[in-house]
C-alpha cells in the first residue's frame, strides 16, 4: 500500500492556466511594467559592457528620434514604410496566411517602379508617369502576392515557404536589373532622373516626407474600416478563425484567400512605390531593408489591429533610431545597441504571456486520502 | 479457462461532475478474449485507459498476476506487459514500420533496425500478420496500420493486450483476419480485451462478454450462454421516462427525399452505402447508431458540404412546388435556391460558431451578406443575440463575450437560436443536447417540438434511446452507413432499436462460428 500512496503526489509546484480575460488597463499596466523591467536590464547591461552611465545612453537613444528636427522627419518616414508594410500582412495573416514575402513584394513593386522610371522618365509628364509608375508597382506587388495565394488555394502548399522562396526570386531579378541598367558594372544603381525629377514624387509643402505619411496615415484608416466594419474583413476572418465554419456557412475559402493577398500584395506593391518614388528614387536589393520581416513583429505587436499598429511601429522604429545613435554617439559596436534593443523587444513580447495566463501555485495537498 | 492476468475492484473515475466509472470489478484471464459491451458514452475507454496508464483511477485497486500494481504512466503498464492498441494510432507516418515499433523503446546495445526487422517478421510469422518492417506507414492501408500497433505491444513484450475498437476502419475481410490472429493470440496463453459495440463480433470472437452502462459495471457473461437480446437489454436498459411531450404530426408532407446516397472516404471505404429515406414536414426524424456510422457524412452531404458518388437529394419546395436536387451544390448555392435549411453541427465551436467572436459576430455568419452594401449591418444580429440571450435565457456577461468563454450549454443554444431564427422549412441537429444538462437538453427538445408544430422537417440524431424513443416520430436506425431501419417511435423499443444498431449487412455473418 506505500506505492500507492506515492502515486498521488503527482501535482507540479505551480501550473499555468489560461485567462479568461483581462480589463484593459491592468493588461497596459502589465505592458509597462515590462518595459520598465526591459530599461533596468538594459541599464546592466550598459554598465557591465560598456561602463557607461545608462541614463546618459537613454537620452542619447531618445535624441536619435527627437534631437532634430530632420531626425523627426526621418523618424516619421521611417515609421509611415513600416507601417505600410504591416498593414499590407495584417489582413492575411488575420486569415492565417503566414505571408512572410512582404520582402519579395515591396522589392517587385520597387523594381516595376524603377523600370518606369528608368525607361519612361523624360518622355512623359511627371503626373502621368507617377501614375503609371503606381500602377506598376501595385501589379508587381500583386503579382507576388497571388502566386503563393493561388497554390495554397489550388493544392495547398505550405504559404510560409512559399512566399520566402519568392524573395530570393525578387532579390535576384533586382540584382539581374541592375547589372543591365548599370553598364560600368559596379552593381550599384545611382539616383535616376536626378536632375530631371522626373518620376519623383513632389514635395508636399516643402517637405520631402510628407506625401509618404499622408497616404500612409490614409491607408490605416482604410484598413482599419476594412477589417473592422467590411464584408470582406469579416469574411477574412471567418476563414482564419475556423475553415471548417467558412465552409459550412458558404464562403467560398479558395476566393477569399486569393482575394486577401491580392491586397496583401497590392499594398506592398505600393510601399515599393513609396520607397522608390517618395523617398529613394534608385532600387538596390536592400530597398526594402528588413521591414518586411519586421513588419510581422509590428502585425502581431498589435494583435493585428491597424490602430495598435501606430504605436507597435513607432515603438520599433524609435528602437532602431535609438540604437543607431548610442552607436556613434558612444562608439559603441553596433551590436550593444541590437541586444538592448533585443532586450526590450523580448520583454514586450514576453509581457504578453502574463497578459493570457496566469501562473497558479500547487493548492494546499490533502493529506490522508 | 486460465489463471486471472488482471483483475479491477472497485475502480472509480470523475471528471468534474461526471462519474465516468463507478466502482468497475472486472477479470480478464490468460488465454481468454474478454469483449467490453457498452453504448457511447459509457465509460470502457476511459476503463482500459486507467489500466493502460493513461488516466489515473480515484479509487480503486488494480491486481495483475494476483500482485497489486500502481500504474501511473504508459511505461508502468508497458512494464507490468499491458499493451493497448488506440482507436486512433499513435505513428510516425514517415517512420518505417520497424522504425515505429522499436520508437521510445530503451533497448540495451546498439541500435540495429535489421535485427528489430527480423524479430517483427518472427512475431508475425507466429500469429500470422503480414508486414513489411521496411515500408513506410504513410504507404500503408488502415488495417496494415492497426496491425503495426499490435506488433507493437507484442515486441514491447505484452502478454494484455487491450484493442479500443479494432474493428471499427476495418473492411469484412479485414475483420475476419484480425479476428484469426487474435485467435491465435488467446491460444498462445493471452489476455485479450477487445473494445466494441458491434454484437455479432462479440459473439463471434469473445470467450465471455463484460457489459457497462452509464459508467457502471452491469456484468459478465459467458458467450457460449448469452444471445443478442439479452446483450442488448443489458447495453441499453430498462427503459426510462422523460416524459418529453410529443404532438401528432400535423399534414406531414415529404420535404426531403434522399435517394441511394453513396460517399466514399480517403480509403475508400463506403461511410455511406446506398442511403434512402424522406423526412417529412411537421414531423421530427430521429437518427440512431453508433457514433461514426455514417451519420455526420449523412448529414454534411445534405448540407452541400460533402462529397457525394451516387445518389440523390430532392427537395420539395412549399411555397413555389418545385422540386430541387441539391446534389453537389456548395451551402451557399443551396441558399440561393431559397432553400431554408438550418443545421445544427455536432463540432459546434469548429464548426457551427466562432470560438473567437463574440455573439453578436457569430448572428452574422447567416446573415452577413444580406444587402448590396460592402459594409457589415450589426443592428439586426445585435438584436437578433439579444433576443437570443433573454428567450433561451443564456448565461453570458454579454452580447459581445466571445463564444468560446460559454459554457457548453449555453454556446449550444446560441447555435440552436440562430439556426432557427433562419425560419428553417428543414432543422437538421446532431447530438444538439451532448454534454448539456438537464434543464438545457429540455429547453433544446422544447425548441425542436415547436419547430415541428411549425411545420418544419426535423432531423435529430441522437444518442440517447430513451430521448430518441420519447421525443421523434420516427427513428431511422444506421449502421456501418447503411439504413438498418426505420421505426415509428410510438411502438418501437429501445432493445428493437439496440439490436439495429448493431446489426450489420453482408459478408461477415457468415463469421458466426
Amino acid at each position: 500500500m506505500s506505492k500507492n500512496k506515492e502515486a498521488k503526489v503527482h501535482e507540479p509546484l505551480f501550473h499555468i492556466a489560461k485567462r479568461s480575460g483581462m480589463v484593459w488597463w491592468k493588461a497596459w499596466l502589465i505592458r509597462g511594467c515590462a518595459i520598465l523591467a526591459s530599461l533596468i536590464v538594459c541599464a546592466f547591461i550598459i554598465v557591465l559592457l560598456t561602463k557607461q552611465n545608462p541614463i546618459e545612453v537613454y537620452i542619447s537613444m531618445f535624441q536619435g528620434s527627437f534631437g532634430t528636427k530632420r531626425k523627426v522627419w526621418i523618424l516619421l518616414q521611417n515609421i509611415a514604410i513600416l507601417l505600410c508594410i504591416s498593414l499590407a500582412v495584417t489582413p492575411a495573416f488575420k486569415m492565417r496566411f503566414w505571408n512572410l514575402g512582404a520582402e519579395g513584394q515591396v522589392l517587385i513593386g520597387g523594381l516595376a517602379c524603377v523600370a518606369c522610371m528608368f525607361y519612361a522618365g523624360d518622355k512623359l509628364p511627371n503626373a502621368l508617369l507617377i501614375l503609371i509608375m503606381l500602377a506598376a508597382s501595385i501589379l508587381g506587388g500583386v503579382i507576388w502576392g497571388v502566386i503563393p495565394a493561388y497554390f495554397k488555394a489550388k493544392w495547398n502548399t505550405n504559404e510560409s515557404l512559399f512566399t520566402l522562396m519568392m524573395n530570393y526570386i525578387a532579390i535576384q531579378l533586382v540584382s539581374f536589373a541592375i547589372t543591365i541598367w548599370v553598364p560600368s558594372g559596379s552593381g550599384v544603381m545611382g539616383v535616376i532622373n536626378s536632375t530631371s525629377k522626373s518620376g519623383w514624387m513632389p514635395d508636399l509643402f516643402g517637405q520631402k516626407y510628407l506625401f509618404n505619411i499622408v497616404v500612409v496615415a490614409a491607408l490605416t484608416v482604410v484598413m482599419f474600416v476594412y477589417l473592422k466594419y467590411s464584408k470582406h474583413g469579416y469574411e477574412l476572418s471567418v476563414v482564419g478563425e475556423s475553415e471548417k465554419t467558412a465552409r459550412y456557412i458558404g464562403i467560398d475559402v479558395k476566393k477569399v484567400i486569393i482575394r486577401t493577398m491580392v491586397l496583401s500584395g497590392a499594398i506592398c506593391g505600393l510601399a515599393g512605390f513609396l520607397l522608390v518614388s517618395g523617398t529613394n528614387h534608385t532600387i538596390s536589393t536592400n530597398l526594402a531593408g528588413g521591414n518586411g520581416f519586421t513588419a510581422i513583429m509590428v502585425s502581431w505587436l498589435a494583435k493585428f489591429n491597424p490602430a495598435l499598429m501606430v504605436i507597435t511601429s513607432f515603438l520599433i522604429v524609435f528602437l532602431q533610431r535609438g540604437a543607431g545613435e548610442i552607436a556613434t554617439n558612444f562608439r559603441l559596436n553596433e551590436s550593444v545597441a541590437d541586444i538592448l534593443t533585443g532586450v526590450i523587444i523580448f520583454f514586450i513580447i514576453g509581457s504578453e504571456f502574463f497578459i493570457n495566463y496566469q501562473i497558479k501555485p500547487r493548492a494546499k495537498h490533502k493529506e490522508g486520502k | 479457462m486460465g489463471t486471472p492476468a488482471i483483475e479491477l475492484k472497485n475502480i472509480s473515475k470523475t471528471f468534474g461532475s461526471i462519474k465516468a466509472n463507478r466502482n468497475i470489478n472486472l477479470t480478464v484471464n490468460n488465454g481468454e478474449i474478454l469483449s467490453l459491451l457498452g453504448e457511447n458514452g459509457s465509460g470502457k475507454t476511459t476503463l482500459m485507459n486507467m489500466i493502460s496508464g493513461i488516466y489515473f483511477p480515484d479509487d480503486g485497486q488494480i491486481f495483475i498476476g494476483g500482485k497489486e500494481v500502481v500504474i501511473r504512466s504508459p511505461k508502468d503498464a508497458f512494464e507490468h506487459k499491458i499493451g493497448m492498441i488506440h482507436q486512433h494510432f499513435k505513428l510516425v507516418d514517415i517512420f518505417t514500420a520497424a522504425e515505429n515499433i522499436v520508437l521510445g523503446l530503451d533497448e540495451q546495445g546498439r541500435y540495429n533496425l535489421k535485427k528489430v526487422a527480423e524479430r517483427v517478421r518472427e512475431i508475425s510469422a507466429k500469429y500470422g500478420f503480414e508486414i513489411d518492417p521496411m515500408k513506410k506507414i504513410y504507404e500503408m492501408s488502415v488495417s496494415e496500420k492497426q496491425t503495426v500497433e499490435i506488433i507493437k505491444v507484442l515486441y514491447r513484450g505484452a502478454d494484455i493486450l487491450i484493442l479500443d475498437e479494432p474493428t471499427a476502419v476495418l473492411t469484412p475481410q479485414e475483420t475476419q483476419k484480425l479476428f484469426s490472429v487474435l485467435r491465435r493470440m488467446r491460444d498462445d496463453g493471452k489476455a485479450i480485451v477487445i473494445i466494441t459495440h458491434k454484437l455479432h463480433e462479440v459473439l463471434s470472437l469473445s470467450d465471455r462478454v463484460s457489459v457497462l452502462r452509464k459508467g457502471e459495471f452491469i456484468g459478465t457473461v459467458v458467450t457460449e450462454e448469452t444471445n443478442e437480446s439479452e446483450l442488448t437489454e443489458m447495453m441499453v436498459g430498462k427503459k426510462v421516462s422523460l416524459n418529453i411531450e410529443r404532438t401528432e404530426p400535423k399534414d406531414p408532407q415529404d420535404r426531403l427525399v434522399v435517394k441511394g446516397l453513396v460517399c466514399k472516404n480517403r480509403e475508400g471505404v463506403k461511410v455511406l452505402d446506398d442511403v434512402s429515406f424522406t423526412a417529412r414536414s411537421g414531423e421530427i426524424l430521429g437518427i440512431a447508431g453508433i457514433a461514426g456510422s455514417g451519420q455526420r457524412e449523412l448529414l454534411e452531404a445534405i448540407a452541400g458540404l460533402q462529397h457525394l458518388d451516387s445518389g440523390e437529394i430532392l427537395y420539395n419546395d412549399p411555397k413555389t412546388e418545385k422540386t430541387e436536387n441539391l446534389r453537389d451544390k456548395t451551402p451557399l448555392q443551396i441558399r440561393e435556391l431559397g432553400v431554408r435549411l438550418s443545421f445544427v453541427p455536432e463540432d459546434r465551436l469548429g464548426m457551427g460558431l466562432v470560438g473567437n467572436m463574440d455573439i453578436i459576430d457569430n448572428m452574422m455568419l447567416r446573415s452577413y451578406r444580406k444587402g448590396k452594401s460592402m459594409f457589415l449591418e450589426r443592428k439586426q444580429p445585435k438584436s437578433l443575440a439579444e433576443k437570443i440571450i433573454a428567450d433561451l435565457e443564456v448565461v453570458t456577461p454579454g452580447a459581445t463575450t466571445p463564444v468560446r468563454r460559454l459554457s457548453g450549454g449555453n454556446v449550444q443554444k446560441v447555435l440552436v437560436g440562430r439556426e432557427i431564427a433562419a425560419a428553417p422549412t428543414v432543422l437538421m441537429a446532431a447530438y444538439p443536447v451532448r454534454g448539456l444538462d438537464i434543464n438545457s437538453s429540455y429547453m433544446i427538445y422544447n425548441l425542436l417540438n415547436e419547430q415541428k408544430k411549425r411545420g418544419v422537417a426535423v432531423i435529430f440524431v441522437g444518442e440517447d434511446l430513451d430521448v430518441l424513443v420519447e421525443l421523434c416520430d420516427r427513428i431511422m436506425v444506421i449502421g456501418s452507413g447503411r439504413i438498418t431501419g426505420i421505426v415509428d417511435g410510438k411502438t418501437s423499443t429501445k432493445n428493437e432499436i439496440g439490436l439495429l444498431m448493431t446489426k450489420t449487412h453482408g459478408g461477415d455473418e457468415n463469421e458466426q462460428k
